[in-house]
């Protein structure tokens, strides 16, 4: 049972790392127009379901014209991405702009017109795709150079247990030690206790190792494919560059001064209107790739597609913090992971009662924990809430 | 011609006479949607417009318990559609309670819907005995009675646990976890079929028992009119709705009076000032969603027993976004808004969307060729995914962006809300 | 130009409600979403009957009309489906349901109107074991299917840990359960059972097979999930040979699954439609009129709608008006055909008395499959009972 649980973990962690990466692109797109508007852009899962469907299309249509896969993969890169990032202009223009026009302080209002617009997108997507195709679920064709598994060294995988059973170790002695402390009346950790933890946790993994070994060092059939290998790098690149023009260009700066506050950064000659579009602009490209990474990922995209993966990806901006890039990428990694986690080892730990069903409550779950006990998130800062 | 029209007298006799007109109308074709729609279209203006409230009353009670109930008998859809209406104009009323007065956006509150209709479904079929011993159910139909008022208690119930953590949240974020609350909801209701078998899964419940009607059949034997079991069902339960509307619709301006309904009000309008006069927020928060909550329980046991089925797919959340549409649509905070939003959605949903998608499935199957001399089009090559009937989203979002945009307040707006949403920042 | 269009418009109306004595047949079945595949083919099918027919009933005075409907492969819509039809006074008998999950749910209002229902497709054995006068079906039960295919995985293709993974649907569940009986009673060791609504990714599920190292795989459900899983598994390295019911039976499967499909088998209840010798004249009418091939339950649904016209006509050509659905259902229940599916009689629940069951081998990413295995099997003596 336990040697499953740990023969398991390297390859439950890599999908989970892969699938965290769509979710980290997804977040962004909510980060990004929170911080700037403070609205929950509900509409966003839409704009990356319309990425993915606009992907798929792509595929289907440019199949016979171009044949290698990697050019078709950047051109439905390309044209999922735009698709996304004109529906996202055009959903802020037509609904929120006359709102903010109008000057409503009611915050209900905004986020009305949000849920709206998605179910508005999701039926019109349908609708499109119904009236072409005659039928609204698409599958992304499969390629073999994607589909190409490669086997990864038992070493790394050996590495990745190791290092994971330290971590859950420590948290586990820490809140031990901590409960402990409570107990007997005194509070916090001391940093020699700290210490002390920190080596104790390291002993008992070397221990297991030792005592497990054929499980750890043995053969793990840790495999990724050719087209997970695509999804991390492209987005890792798109999160370096979205991260580059944040901090580095004169966008950005721009962005973050309207985030900060619109009036004062239109007072210095940004008009807030146009940023509003950029991040929109961003957020929905973004969106998009995700989308079409998401496509490719799991083949079978419709229009009804988004809302999971949606809210999930708001759970991880929640996660790392609403208005934080770095957060919100973080949010999405470490949500990806858990999420894969608990759908994997749920039916082991509870002996087949509970399975994978339950991991969008999961998500759930997480979501109005960090809400209720740390709203600012893993990397926010403590924010009072204005009156 | 515009002073005619405020001449009270004047419109009194256009009503009637319209209401007349309409009704025998109905009567005659009770398979005409046009029909039906004039019909209610003179129902609810004499509800709107200034007549004297003894003929409201006799127009009213005219088509509601004369015309339809009639018509019904030749086209039992009058009933079903008047039933549907009904349970969500309950439930419109429920919601309209959490978001209009209290102000707190609840996109899962058709979880509290199906909390109800399992409450029922659960004891009023075989499925107790998967996991109860003594193997007595079915539990009698006559128990629905009790078992709505024990849906009354679990919606409510279910209302404050999950409030109570949700509601402590600010606005968009509560919207946004009342969303996924009534997710999980929905998840548990497809997931509880094992370990222990207590919903049954995504495979649902079914058949469901009903109420007992025959002293219903009885009633009407006397006077002569004889009826069948599945006749009489629809008729049944089309009084039964319209009881339990009269009853709702009688708490909701009570507590709109009451100290709690200007409570919530004073926090909708401002949460800080309302503290500060000594209002607790969360109990008072909490009182108003369990309130909204158990009008939905009760409407759930109701849609059980009247379906014969519950599946979980029957609350997801484009049911939840569907009372907030009628909720919007009608005007946060006002009673007979609701209760208009509800009729208007449901008639849209259930009937006209669904008439439209047929006759162009009649046209199309027909091959008929429409020819406007410069434009001819067959209606045989139409897609056959045109079918209005399945983008209710598509209509709903649509009334959402427009209501914000155009009229936040509503069609029959609450005079306190129509001055807070015409403010300007 | 504005008379054009009230012409126009007049003529519409004239359309829908200048018709005679209209006798209305309904499918029921998917016709959008993903299993549109699989209910397309049953309208089609009884469109293809009914335009057959429609010529002698004009001769008797009536139109006979087909109304195609649309149930979402979802329990909740074919219920709303089944309590609009029931309003309907021109309908009179129902084609449908595809999904076994559905068709009870809605039958259970049928049945309050007395309204009958031919199933072309449903194997669930609960749909005719409540005994219900109003229901019938054409096509073999679950109860055999599931065993027959159980059987043939362990004792001929040798399977010894048979993972099962079901989608949680009356049917997709219902069929696992019976296999997974056969299989243990045979010896094999059934080292995973479980249901999933997943549609796209089964990563989660597939790492729990792999820790589990099965040898055969079995997928109770429908082709949308069925070809997703199996190709998941197959690029995650999972070898084990794959089978599944009736609800693999089309051309997606192989279409979505590709080069995955390969070696796969499923068991059908409607088999191929070579294995048909009297289907052949159909096909061709069916080919030449839809410009696709029939499918899996095509002729089923064209079976099921001469079931329903030649009760129709015997009743209308003998008392001269269109029969009540109480008269109809009756009558159905009596009515034998020689039908394109072979003789077609019904026994005291409704079922099918001899129905046939196919073992179907896809030894190329081909559809339709080569077929190993037919049996001819009466429909099982089980005592009526209502639903658990």
């Amino acid at each position: 049972m336990l040697e499953v649980l740990i023969q398991l973990l390297p390859s439950v962690l890599l999908e989970g790392l892969i699938l965290g990466f769509v979710y980290a692109m997804i977040a962004l797109g909510y980060t990004m127009v929170y911080g700037v508007l403070e609205l929950i852009n509900f509409a966003h899962s839409e704009i990356f379901m319309s990425g993915a469907v606009a992907g798929a299309e792509t595929f289907i249509l440019l199949k016979a014209a171009v044949p290698n896969p990697f050019i078709l993969l950047a051109l439905a890169i390309l044209i999922g991405g735009a698709v996304a990032a004109i529906v996202a202009i055009l959903v802020e223009r037509l609904a929120y702009r006359p709102l903010r026009r109008r000057g409503t302080t009611n915050r209900l209002v905004p986020l009305i017109t949000a849920i709206g617009a998605s179910f508005f997108l999701q039926d019109l997507v349908r609708l499109i795709e119904g009236l072409w195709h005659n039928a609204f679920y698409r599958r992304y064709p499969s390629f073999e150079v994607f589909e190409a598994t490669y086997t990864l060294p038992n070493l790394l995988g050996s590495v990745i247990i190791l290092l994971t059973l330290w971590i859950v170790f420590w948290v586990l002695a820490y809140f031990a030690y901590w409960i402990y402390r409570a107990a007997t009346g005194t509070k916090g950790v001391s940093r020699r206790a700290s210490r002390g933890l920190w080596i104790a946790s390291l002993v008992l993994t070397l221990l297991v190792a030792v005592i497990d070994r054929g499980t750890v060092f043995g053969d793990l059939g840790l495999t990724i494919q050719m087209k997970s290998i695509l999804v991390v790098v492209i987005s890792f690149a798109m999160l370096y560059g979205l991260n580059w023009l944040v901090h580095k260009t004169k966008l950005g700066i721009a962005i973050r001064a309207v985030a900060q506050d619109a009036q004062t950064a239109s007072l210095m000659g940004i008009d807030p209107d146009v940023i509003i579009t950029y991040t929109f602009l961003i957020g929905g490209f973004l969106g998009g790739v995700a989308g079409v990474l998401f496509g490719l990922l799991y083949t079978l995209v419709h229009p009804y597609v988004g809302f999971i993966p949606g809210i999930k990806a708001f759970t991880a901006a929640v996660l790392g913090g609403i208005g934080n890039i770095t957060g919100a990428a973080l949010g999405g990694l470490v949500l990806g992971m858990l999420e894969m986690l608990g759908g994997t080892y749920l039916t082991f730990l509870t002996n087949g009662a509970m399975g994978t069903e339950y991991k969008d409550i999961l998500a759930f779950a997480i979501l109005i924990f960090i809400l209720l006990f740390r709203p600012q998130g893993i990397m926010g800062e403590q924010v009072g809430e204005k009156v | 011609m515009k002073k005619l029209l405020q001449n009270s007298a004047f419109l009194s006799l256009l009503i009637a006479l319209s209401a007349i007109i309409f009704g025998y109308w109905l009567l005659q074709n009770p398979r005409s949607t046009l029909a039906f729609l004039l019909t209610l279209g003179a129902l609810l203006a004499a509800f709107m417009l200034d007549i004297p409230r003894w003929l409201k009353v006799l127009v009213g009670g005219a088509i509601l318990l004369l015309v339809v109930p009639m018509a019904g008998f030749k086209n039992s859809f009058l009933f079903e559609l008047g039933v549907q209406t009904g349970i969500y104009a309950a439930m419109a009323l429920g919601l309209n309670v959490v978001v209009g007065l209290a102000g707190l956006l609840d996109l899962g509150y058709a979880a509290f819907f199906a909390v109800g209709a399992y409450t029922w479904a659960i004891f009023g079929s075989k499925q107790a005995n998967q996991f109860m011993p003594w193997h007595i159910f079915p539990l009698p139909g006559a128990y629905f009675y009790l078992f709505m008022l024990v849906a009354v208690v679990m919606a409510a119930l279910t209302g404050v646990v999950i409030g109570s953590p949700a509601l402590r949240l600010r606005g968009d974020y509560l919207a946004i976890v009342t969303l996924g609350l009534g997710e999980m909801v929905r998840v548990l209701a497809n997931n509880l079929d094992h370990p222990v078998n207590l919903t049954n899964g995504p495979q649902g419940i079914t058949p469901i028992q009903r109420p007992p009607i025959d002293w219903f059949i009885g009633l009407f034997d006397r006077f002569g009119i004889h009826m069948s079991r599945a006749e009489a069902y629809p008729l049944f339960f089309y009084f039964l709705v319209l009881v339990i509307i009269g009853i709702v619709t009688l708490v909701n301006i009570r507590l709109d009076r009451s100290r709690f309904g200007r409570a919530w009000i004073a926090i909708r309008e401002d949460e800080v000032a309302a503290r500060a006069m000594g209002i607790p927020l969360l109990p008072t928060k909490l009182l108003a969603f369990a309130t909204g909550a158990s009008f939905s329980g009760a409407m759930g046991a109701l849609f059980a027993a009247k379906q014969l089925y519950v599946s979980p797919e029957s609350f997801t959340l484009i049911q939840s976004i569907m009372i907030l549409v009628m909720v919007i649509l009608g005007g946060m905070g006002s009673i007979p808004g609701a209760i208009l939003g509800a009729a208007t959605v449901t008639i849209l949903n259930v009937d006209l969307l669904k008439t439209a998608s047929d006759y162009l499935n009649d046209l199309r199957n027909a091959g008929f060729v429409l020819d406007l001399g410069i434009f001819k089009y067959n209606f045989a090559n139409l897609p056959n995914q045109l079918e209005p009937a399945k983008y209710e989203r598509m209509v709903f979002g649509l009334i959402m962006i427009l209501m914000m945009i155009y009229r936040p307040e509503g069609i029959i707006p609450e005079r306190r809300h129509l001055a807070e949403m015409k403010e300007k920042a | 130009m504005k008379k054009a269009l009230w012409l126009a418009v007049l003529a519409l109306g004239a359309l829908a409600f200048a018709q005679g004595k209209v006798i209305k047949i309904a499918t029921v079945s998917p016709l959008s979403g993903e299993q549109a595949a699989l209910g397309e083919m049953i309208k089609l099918g009884a469109q293809l009957a009914i335009e057959e027919a429609q010529a002698d009933f004009e001769k008797m005075g009536f139109k006979l009309e087909l109304a195609p409907q649309d149930d979402q492969a979802n329990p909740d819509v074919g219920v709303a489906v089944a309590r609009r039809l029931v309003t309907d006074p021109e309908i009179v008998a129902i084609v449908g349901h595809l999904n076994t999950g559905v068709a009870i749910p809605s039958s259970e209002v049928y049945k309050d109107y007395q309204l009958p229902m031919v199933s072309p497709a449903n194997t669930g054995p609960a749909v005719t074991d409540r005994c219900y006068l109003d229901i019938d079906r054409l096509v073999g039960r679950d109860d055999v299917q599931g065993p027959a295919g159980a059987t043939f995985a362990v004792k001929t293709l040798g399977a010894k840990r048979i993972f099962i993974v079901h989608d949680k649907t009356t049917y997709g569940q219902g069929i696992a359960e019976q296999f997974r009986k056969r299989a243990l009673e045979l010896g094999a060791q059934v080292v995973g059972f479980t249901g999933t609504e997943e549609k796209s990714n089964f990563q989660a599920l597939i790492l729990q097979m792999k820790a589990k190292r099965p040898d055969f795989v079995y997928f109770g459900g429908i082709y949308n999930q069925g070809a997703v899983l199996l190709k998941q598994m197959r690029e995650r390295g999972i070898k084990a040979t794959f089978m599944g019911p009736d609800g693999l039976d089309s051309s997606k499967f192989v279409e979505i699954a590709g080069q995955a499909a390969k070696g796969a088998y499923y068991t059908t209840v409607a088999g191929p439609i070579d294995q048909y010798p009297k289907a052949k004249a159909m096909a061709e009418k069916f080919e030449k009129k839809f410009g696709k091939a029939p499918e899996s339950f095509a002729i089923y649904g064209y079976d099921s709608a001469n079931v329903i016209i030649k009760a129709l006509k015997n009743f209308v050509s003998y008392a001269h008006r269109a029969p009540t659905r109480a008269e109809l259902s009756m009558l159905i229940r009596q009515t034998t055909l020689e039908g394109v599916t072979g003789h077609v009689a019904f026994d005291y629940k409704g079922d099918r008395k001899e129905a046939d069951y196919f073992v179907v081998h896809l030894e190329e990413a081909k559809y339709p499959g080569k077929v190993v295995k037919v049996i001819s099997f009466p429909a099982p003596a089980t005592p009526c009972k209502a639903i658990k």
